[in-house]
């Protein structure tokens, strides 16, 4: 089977349903992150690995969706709720400025009262005033939620952001593309195909984004193969995906709980998205959930990007998972794996900032 | 450099006993996956897909030590005001519970206690047999069976024989860090020497004891440094046939003197195990500690060479003192699972590598 596999990667021939469930439950693992390495070198011959320079800023934790695997969301109006106000959030982005960040990932719960005016307005502002940053901001979730609150259609919603400056769309709340698996850990949540639908007009109007999967939710392997070859039929409708990002599920203070999937399960699913996914150029390794240890194996199973320095992440940290990564170790994680550090922006074209860098290190 | 690599791997798996020299170029290897897949052959030639673990707690029955290892955030000088010793009795009642939980093995080590000669040792391991007669009792790194010779100004043998009489069963690998001298005066300067942790466990397989080996790395060592701690290693091993298990221990870096260095990353704590696999040819086993790699690298470690993923540990405070992020402890269905998810068979061992059945377990 694993001859096969590799027989048709050799000849540029896209693997099967089949091919990727033997890939993630039955390859020896050294053996699957050969093959994953040996495609991403195709795919990206030389020796950069990439990394932003970004903050993640939470505007709200106040969300209706109230999905099972999340530590962060809080009801509106309980203790611990809160809404940062414009100044606050222009405060944050002017110290990522500061560092020789390039990119602001802007995401927050689905508020039951905060309004795309809101949002055109922050925007406007944020372009104006710090004109090197990408706004690179809000979900399908969010997207889809702002446009009902609207009453607006998608692409006019998505239209109207974009003329504020939005620049790119995260691939969050992606969890698994499976409905039977939605409904269980987050039944409030759009379904699948709203989640593409959001996705493929984004992509119409010029809006990239990146995709995600969050795994070890309890689904099945099969799950796990049909969110990857529905992440691919997307793409190749669209092409607009930059890369693809999985992780797995966090289960401290949540209401779902259980066991985190292992690492073993992590570089599984990692170097089988890398064959399965033959037309996203990038696959980023997650150190935040995942810990510096295994992203730099990572970049060994197929991944090319160790993603972004985070100068500040909540949802992740609000599951008990905590990992600091100062940017000089995320590059000497990269140069002891044999690798390359570029700095990079959102669309992986490579970013300037090295003197800033430094400076965000000593900051950190 | 890939095509030697490629040669020593070929004739490491034909049987050829590595030399230093290949053990270095294996370390400077640039492709790591093919390291770890000859090291796991090697593995799996001598254990197929079991993987071994056991059940066991972590006992540290002091932290004052008269030694200042700069490595070490665990210590505390005897007179401080957080420093503790265990009452024989206090040690007794941990390990009485821990035999309750279903543990075969009390791992216990500690620091250099100034009073802490023969006579305390061996109370405080009798009162651990007497609460706890089926544990074995695993105790005291070279160092400390130093410091209670030294103490008690008896020859090691006779400490031995008397340290056995009172219970204790086989010796951990601790305190071996790095042999080179070079690097012992920086980071461990009081510490025996590389010759004499040496010869205490010569001494004591002699005596027909085993015992664990370790290795500290990834601080202020050279590769060659490391490749020459692993071939004294093998040397001893050809004469006394002692070693059950060899620990790659990779050095953590928070709150201690030597904080400014990073520790080694994943892909250098790999690359160790799985030379020290191809190089330890005489050593049966190769163990990962998950409390210093982390639970996750741990498990990926199995694919790389690794046979055993440690025990159940359940209060472990050196490694955490120094910034280990892993958890105290883990169960046994958590050991169990990380290593099925790995592919291998979990097998549940004594203290010699026996396998334990659910009988004697609850025996």
């Amino acid at each position: 089977m694993l001859e096969a596999i590799e027989g048709k990667l050799d000849r540029g021939q896209r693997l099967d349903r089949r091919d990727a469930l033997y890939l993630l439950t039955e390859a020896e693992l050294p053996a699957l992150g050969r093959l994953a390495a040996d495609v991403r070198r195709r795919l990206h011959p030389g020796d950069r690995v990439t990394y932003v320079v970004d903050r993640n800023v939470n505007y709200t934790n106040i969300c209706l969706s109230r999905c099972r695997f999340c530590a962060f969301y809080r009801e509106s109006g309980a203790a611990g709720a809160y809404l940062l106000s414009h100044d606050q959030i222009l405060a944050k982005v002017a110290e990522l400025d500061a560092c020789g960040g390039t990119q602001l990932l802007l995401q927050g719960g689905l508020h039951p009262e905060l309004e795309l005016t809101w949002f055109e307005d922050l925007f406007r502002t944020i372009r104006r005033d710090f004109p090197g940053i990408r706004i690179h901001a809000l979900s399908p979730a969010e997207i889809d939620h702002l446009s009902a609150l609207a009453g607006l259609d998608l692409e006019d919603c998505l239209r109207r952001l974009q003329a504020a400056g939005l620049g790119s769309l995260p691939g969050g709340g992606a969890e698994v593309l499976v409905d039977a698996v939605r409904r269980r850990v987050s039944p409030a949540k759009i379904g699948w195909r709203r989640w593409a639908e959001v996705m493929a007009t984004a992509h119409r109007l010029g809006l990239r984004g990146t995709a995600t999967l969050v795994f070890g939710l309890g689904e099945t392997p099969a799950d796990i193969v049909t969110h990857l070859l529905r992440v691919r039929a997307l793409q190749a409708a669209t092409g607009g995906f930059t890369a693809f990002i999985p992780w797995s599920f966090q289960p401290g203070h949540t209401e779902l709980g259980g066991a985190e999937a292992t690492g073993v399960d992590y570089l599984r699913v990692l170097a089988t998205a890398r064959l399965v996914l033959d037309n996203v150029p990038h696959l980023q390794a997650s150190w935040v959930t995942q810990g510096p240890h295994l992203a730099q194996v990572a970049l060994l199973f197929g991944a090319d990007d160790l993603g972004g320095t985070m100068l500040e992440e909540n949802v992740v940290a609000a599951a008990g998972t905590r990992f600091r990564l100062p940017v000089e170790q995320l590059l000497r994680l990269i140069r002891e794996a044999g690798f390359r550090p570029v700095q990079r922006d959102t669309d992986y074209g490579e970013a300037k900032g090295w003197k800033a860098v430094r400076r965000l290190k000593t900051e950190g | 450099m890939a095509t030697e690599a490629a040669v020593i791997g070929q004739r490491v798996l034909a049987g050829e006993r590595l030399t230093e020299e290949q053990a270095l170029a294996l370390l400077r290897a640039p492709d790591l996956l093919a390291v770890g897949e000859w090291a796991a052959r090697f593995k799996n030639r001598r254990f197929g897909n079991q993987v071994f673990f056991n059940v066991n707690r972590h006992l540290n029955y002091t932290n004052c030590c008269i030694h200042h290892c700069a490595f070490c955030a665990f210590r505390r000088d005897p007179e401080a005001v957080d420093g503790y010793l265990l009452s024989p009795r206090a040690a007794a009642d941990l390990a009485g519970q821990a035999a309750v939980d279903g543990a075969t093995e009390l791992h216990v080590v500690g620091g250099l206690h100034p009073e802490l000669g023969l006579a305390e040792g061996c109370r405080l391991l009798a009162a651990i047999r007497a609460a706890a007669p089926g544990l074995h009792l695993k105790a005291f790194t070279a160092v400390e069976l130093d410091h209670m010779a030294r103490l008690s100004g008896l020859p090691l043998a006779v400490v031995l024989t008397e340290l056995r009489d009172a219970g204790l069963d086989s010796l951990p690998g601790g305190g071996a860090e790095i042999f080179a001298p070079r690097v012992r005066r920086r980071i461990c300067p009081d510490k025996i020497s590389g010759e004499r942790w040496l010869e205490v466990m010569a001494t004591a397989h002699e005596s027909g004891l085993r015992s664990n080996a370790t290795m500290l790395f990834g601080h202020l060592e050279t590769l060659e440094e490391r490749v020459e701690h692993l071939a004294r290693l093998r040397r001893l091993q050809d004469r006394t046939d002692g070693f059950q298990a060899f620990v790659a221990l990779p050095f953590q870096h928070r709150n201690n003197p030597l904080a400014d260095l990073p520790g080694p990353t994943a892909v250098d704590i790999l690359r160790t195990l799985a030379v020290a696999r191809l190089f330890l040819d005489n050593i049966p086993h190769i163990k990962a500690y998950w409390v210093m790699l982390g639970v996750k690298l741990a498990q990926v470690s199995l694919a790389f060479g690794v046979d055993d993923l440690d025990g159940t540990v359940v209060a472990e405070q050196i490694g955490h003192a120094a910034g280990a992020e892993a958890p105290q402890s883990l169960s046994r269905a958590d050991l169990e699972r990380q290593i099925r998810v790995a592919g291998c068979r979990p097998v549940e061992r004594d203290s010699f590598y026996r396998p334990v059945t659910s009988g004697m377990k609850h025996a």
